[in-house]
């Protein structure tokens, strides 16, 4: 839950001097950056430069594959979450994750909700029905499946079932979402929705994206990364990364020069 | 410039082929046909209200085979019972937590041999270190040879359908901070759901027509008997014995008992390809 006394640009997830391993593949190098809170924070880059890598570190995602490990903070208001004594599990519950590919769960679209609000809350159905449609209309999706909540999520489209997957993790109240490339399987209306929906988030959440549509990381986001192999080249604010950029590989790469 | 004769050569060609594989489906399929009609013709006229009512008879008198339906059962349940839990914990633990690891690939192997060992081997097995040591046959071994029969089956297939699942699945779960055992039971067994029920059934099927490691230690009886303790009838046995004896009523209640078995083996796969094709549609 967000803390009341959290102000909008502090300061809420600290890298530093982060590396990543996938086995004796250093595929992060040296990384320090900062995720401020209720802030949208784009991260760019040509495939393979180790964006998505970066945002499955900060939930530690990568735990689940053996062989693949991090070295360095991340700090979470002030707290590590690489150290080993973190409980993964309470980590992602505040730390959610959209992924590029929506992953509806086989279950109905009520129950994909209830089933992460089921994980670390007890509550009366009447209350479940509450959380279940704030999720839906926080994720624009309640108008359009409001009659039909008991049937499978996998009935839905994929823009719907990716409205429906952001809804899910919506409605544990994380602190931080994480969205990988989360438009790149969706069609321009769908795109458009969900982009719409992670200004509102923004408003409650501080929020991280890793997309390979510039123009999306300009709509969308107040900061910018543009990573190069594994290495962090250039951050700031939005505005200035793209328009002023102050590398020269920053520079080619938004131009359309290479990646 | 197109040449003909190379087209009509190769269309000879294939209505040649496509012949000759006709004939070869024809030759296959006539024989399961002749089996099953031979079954059908010999069996049927066996089948009467009797044949469930009245217990195994001696020759030349009237009887059914009602202690060996009702053995094969109890057999049949207890070892799917056993052997089901068995392989889902083992083929959840290789699919799930130890996926990546060098104990999975040699248990795998070793299930694969288990999978594919002769029946009568594993029957022989149970002899020795249940039949042996207590001195007599007694259904608990006979069933207990029959969920070692299940086993593999129920483990790769719970492996497979579980490997099936796609990871983005169990990342979702893990996102949320659903611990592991939670996604398994909650998100990936769901997936899974027909798939695994499909291994069972097949399972089941496999196990329902097994003689061999009955013979070994279960052997059988003439009378009815629910002491888990002691020999137990089962109709695979009672067929085996009715069909090699010189007498004309055991060797119909044999040809009615096969029927009865190939009938529950038919059903159950039947049932199995059900539940698959409906999973492909999904």
């Amino acid at each position: 839950m967000n803390a009341p006394t959290a102000i909008a640009g502090d300061a809420k997830v600290s890298i530093r001097d982060l590396e990543f391993f996938y086995g004796a593949t250093r595929a992060l190098k040296n990384i320090s950056l900062t995720l401020r809170t209720n802030k949208v924070t784009a991260f760019i880059g040509p495939s393979g430069c180790g964006k998505s890598t970066l945002l499955r570190v900060l939930n530690r995602m990568y735990d689940l594959y053996p062989g693949q490990r991090a070295v360095g903070e991340v700090l979470l208001d002030g707290e590590n979450v690489l150290d080993p004594d973190v409980d993964v599990n309470l980590l992602r519950a505040r730390v959610g994750m959209v992924f590029q590919k929506p992953t509806p769960f086989p279950m109905s679209i009520y129950e994909n909700i209830a089933f992460g609000v089921r994980l670390y809350e007890k509550m009366s159905k009447s209350a479940m029905d509450v959380r279940v449609e704030e999720a839906l209309r926080g994720a624009a999706l309640w108008e359009e499946v409001k009659d039909k909540l008991h049937t499978s999520g996998l009935g839905l489209s994929g823009g719907q079932q990716q409205r429906l997957c952001i809804a899910r993790s919506v409605a544990v109240q994380p602190e931080v979402i994480l969205f990988d490339e989360p438009c790149s399987a969706l069609d321009p209306i769908s795109t458009a929705k969900v982009e719409e929906l992670i200004e509102e988030l923004a408003e409650r959440y501080t929020i991280a994206i890793v997309t390979h549509n510039m123009q999306q990381a300009v709509r969308v986001s107040d900061y910018t990364a543009f990573m190069y192999l594994g290495e962090l080249i250039e951050f700031g604010e939005t505005d200035q990364v793209f328009t002023t950029p102050r590398e020269k590989k920053t520079q080619d790469y938004i131009t359309g020069r290479f990646g | 410039m197109t040449n003909v004769s190379l087209y009509y050569r190769r269309r000879r060609v294939n209505a040649i082929a496509t012949g000759l594989c006709w004939v070869a489906a024809a030759f296959g399929l006539s024989w399961l046909l002749l089996i099953l009609g031979a079954l059908v013709f010999e069996g049927a006229r066996g089948l009467s209200l009797d044949v469930f009512r009245e217990m195994t008879p001696p020759p030349g008198s009237n009887g059914g085979l009602a202690n060996a339906i009702a053995g094969s059962l109890v057999m049949s349940v207890i070892g799917v019972a056993v052997g089901t839990p068995l392989g889902m914990l083992a083929g959840t633990y290789m699919a799930e937590y130890g996926r990546f690891s060098k104990f999975t690939s040699v248990v795998r192997f070793i299930n694969d041999i288990l999978l594919s060992a002769p029946s009568i081997v594993i029957g022989l097995f149970v002899y020795t270190v249940m039949v042996a040591r207590m001195g007599h046959f007694s259904a608990i071994a006979g069933a207990m040879s029959l969920a070692m029969l299940v086993i593999p089956v129920v483990l790769r297939t719970t492996e497979d359908m579980l490997l099936l699942v796609p990871s983005s699945l169990r990342e979702a779960a893990a996102a949320l901070g659903a611990p592991r055992a939670h996604m398994i039971r909650n998100v990936a067994y769901r997936a899974a759901k027909s798939g695994m029920i499909t291994g069972v059934l097949l399972a089941v099927a496999r196990v329902s027509g097994e003689t061999a490691p009955l013979l070994f230690t279960a052997l059988n009886n003439q009378f009815w008997s629910s002491d888990l303790n002691a020999p137990m009838a089962s109709l695979p046995a009672v067929i085996f014995q009715f069909a090699l004896s010189p007498y004309k009523d055991w060797q119909q209640l044999a040809w009615t008992g096969a029927l009865l078995v190939t009938a529950a083996v038919l059903t159950l796969s039947i049932a199995a390809r059900a539940l698959s094709s409906q999973r492909t549609k999904k």
